[in-house]
């Protein structure tokens, strides 16, 4: 199976590398929203950071880190260049699909842009945690 | 000397044919190339004559007698005429009924004897599935202790096609033989690499490949004991009687031909080159597993072929550190190249946790592999592994000091 060139891009570059301090850092951080989903035994963790603006509810900087193949590391990077700049509203609307279609990802991989859809949502809901902000019940599971 | 890209190393899954095993071949197709069958011209005869002295040098390969060697398209449908041949020729019992005998084979085995193996499971046979020990080897006193009254047939690979690991068969086939049991082996990743001798050995039926030992691929042996005791089985295949009537279809004579050449290639090289890839393993373990924090080597440590490693490099997913080396050709034990997101089931027999498994890389060297591989592997591994930890969430909370197996994961 041969990797799209897209993907072998943002597996050879990564963007957005990183996180944006320690786990308790990070943790008493009102305005840094933490996403894991995964787990290792399925050989995929992503793990998303969004740093918030607290006026505007703009994601101001995301950070990513990923255990997993090529296509999972392609997604999340991709996920942090898409999020960026959006409202945590507008981000919260990103869809799996849209990672597969651009990153051309096969069928079998396709749990791997669920994962970076997951990320997102799990990262908005913990800021949305921090913040005493409402949140919706996830409708997405799987 | 400039090293050619990418390197291979995954002989564990097949070989490059060896130049002088395709000259061997090559009259077959166009000037050598009737039907060994006909038994009227000078075509057939010539043919004969080549398959002939492939048979011997097949045999003369692992110390059995030409008539002992049955051909067969690989080491699948030979597994499958030993398992299913010997089940039911000894069966205690006939078709329709149960307890028809006992069969023992163990979990790690390969696709090629498992599935035989349950078929003969739904079909009224007991079987006993060995689970190995955190070594992956199976030994004789596992054996010797699921052995029963109604045993008749123990399957067990000689040496374990993803981690190396080798059994202890000859212990094994004396105890299967001295029960009045048959004693197979799935010998596809041993013969031609250690030398072997079926009677010595304790063997009764034995399977081989041609394409894992440098010849090509669709052509393989089977072994079938004739003396002390002589062996007998339900053919799978009919026909023209080829073969003793063991296995009927006319003979694929280039194939035979090729995989005659190997083993005697194999043979004559056999000693220089398992001492040659030995050390050439050892490079690659210690200069990775050795230097390079929480990674692993799976299998027993001594107990293992000379040409495979197996190796789990912790916090890294194994196809992610197979795109990072791109120039080298391996396999892994991650699973998410198969649909089933489920790894290797071999290295969870052992023990191996889901996350190192997930986390495996099988290098397998071969005849045609250089010193100068081996060091360029080793500098490529080593980066990966590292860009890739860089990348991994999991060394970040190791590094924090946090057990990532005690974690509550939100599976999925």
């Amino acid at each position: 199976m041969a990797y799209s060139e897209k993907v072998i891009d943002h597996y050879d570059n990564p963007r957005n590398v990183g996180n944006f301090g320690t786990t308790a850092e990070v943790k008493a951080d009102k305005n840094v929203g933490v996403g894991v989903v995964g787990a290792p035994e399925c050989g995929d963790v992503m793990q998303l950071q969004i740093k918030v603006n607290p006026e505007t509810r703009v994601i101001e900087d995301a950070k990513f880190k990923c255990f997993g193949c090529g296509s999972a590391i392609a997604s999340s990077s991709l996920a942090t260049e898409w999020i960026k700049n959006q409202t945590i509203d507008e981000a919260a609307k990103l869809r799996n699909t849209q990672i597969v279609e651009e990153l051309a990802l096969p069928p079998v991989k396709i749990h791997c842009s669920v994962l970076a859809e997951d990320s997102i949502k799990a990262a908005i809901r913990d800021y949305k945690v921090k913040n005493g902000i409402a949140v919706e019940e996830a409708a997405h599971s799987h | 000397m400039p090293i050619k890209l990418p390197i291979y190393f995954d002989n564990a899954a097949t070989t490059r044919c060896d130049p002088r095993v395709v000259e061997a071949m090559l009259p077959c197709f166009t000037e050598r190339f009737g039907n060994p069958g006909s038994r009227n011209h000078r075509f057939g005869w010539e043919a004969e004559e080549a398959v002939d002295i492939a048979r011997g040098q097949v045999a003369d390969l692992i110390g059995a007698s030409p008539k002992e060697i049955v051909f067969t398209s690989g080491s699948t449908e030979a597994n499958n005429l030993a398992i299913k041949g010997a089940a039911e020729m000894y069966a205690k019992k006939p078709e329709g009924e149960t307890g028809r005998g006992h069969i023992i084979t163990a979990i790690h085995e390969h696709k090629a004897v498992i599935d035989p193996v349950k078929r003969l499971e739904k079909r009224g046979f007991d079987v006993t599935w060995l689970t190995p020990g955190a070594d992956g080897l199976i030994t004789a006193e596992m054996v010797s202790r699921a052995m029963r009254e109604d045993t008749i047939l123990c399957t067990i690979m000689w040496a374990n096609n993803e981690i190396g690991t080798i059994n202890e068969v000859p212990q094994i086939g004396k105890i299967v033989r001295a029960a009045g049991a048959v004693m197979h082996t799935d010998a596809t990743q041993w013969v031609g690499k250690m030398p072997t001798n079926v009677t010595d050995d304790e063997i009764d039926l034995l399977s081989l490949s041609g394409h894992k030992i440098y010849g090509p691929k669709g052509v393989g042996a089977l072994y079938v004991r004739r003396r002390k005791p002589r062996i007998r089985l339900v053919a799978q295949t009919e026909g023209g009687g080829q073969e003793r009537g063991y296995r009927s279809g006319t003979l694929n004579v280039p194939g035979i031909v090729g995989l005659g050449m190997a083993c005697e290639l194999c043979g004559k090289e056999m000693d220089s080159e398992r001492e040659r890839l030995l050390k050439l393993r050892k490079k690659l373990e210690t200069a990775l597993a050795g230097s390079i924090e929480v990674t692993q080597v799976n299998g027993h440590a001594e107990k293992r072929l000379p040409h495979l490693t197996n190796i789990s490099f912790g916090f890294v997913e194994g196809e992610g550190l197979m795109m990072a080396v791109k120039n080298i050709a391996c396999s892994s034990g991650s699973a998410c190249t198969s649909a089933s997101l489920e790894p290797s089931y071999v290295l969870k027999a052992l023990g191996v946790g889901d996350e190192l498994a997930h986390s495996s890389l099988r290098l397998s060297l071969g005849r045609f592999n250089t010193e100068e591989e081996v060091d360029y592997a080793i500098d490529n591994i080593r980066e990966a592994v590292e860009k890739l930890r860089l990348l991994s969430p999991l060394y970040d909370m190791h590094k924090e000091g946090i057990d990532i197996s005690r974690i509550e994961w939100s599976t999925h």
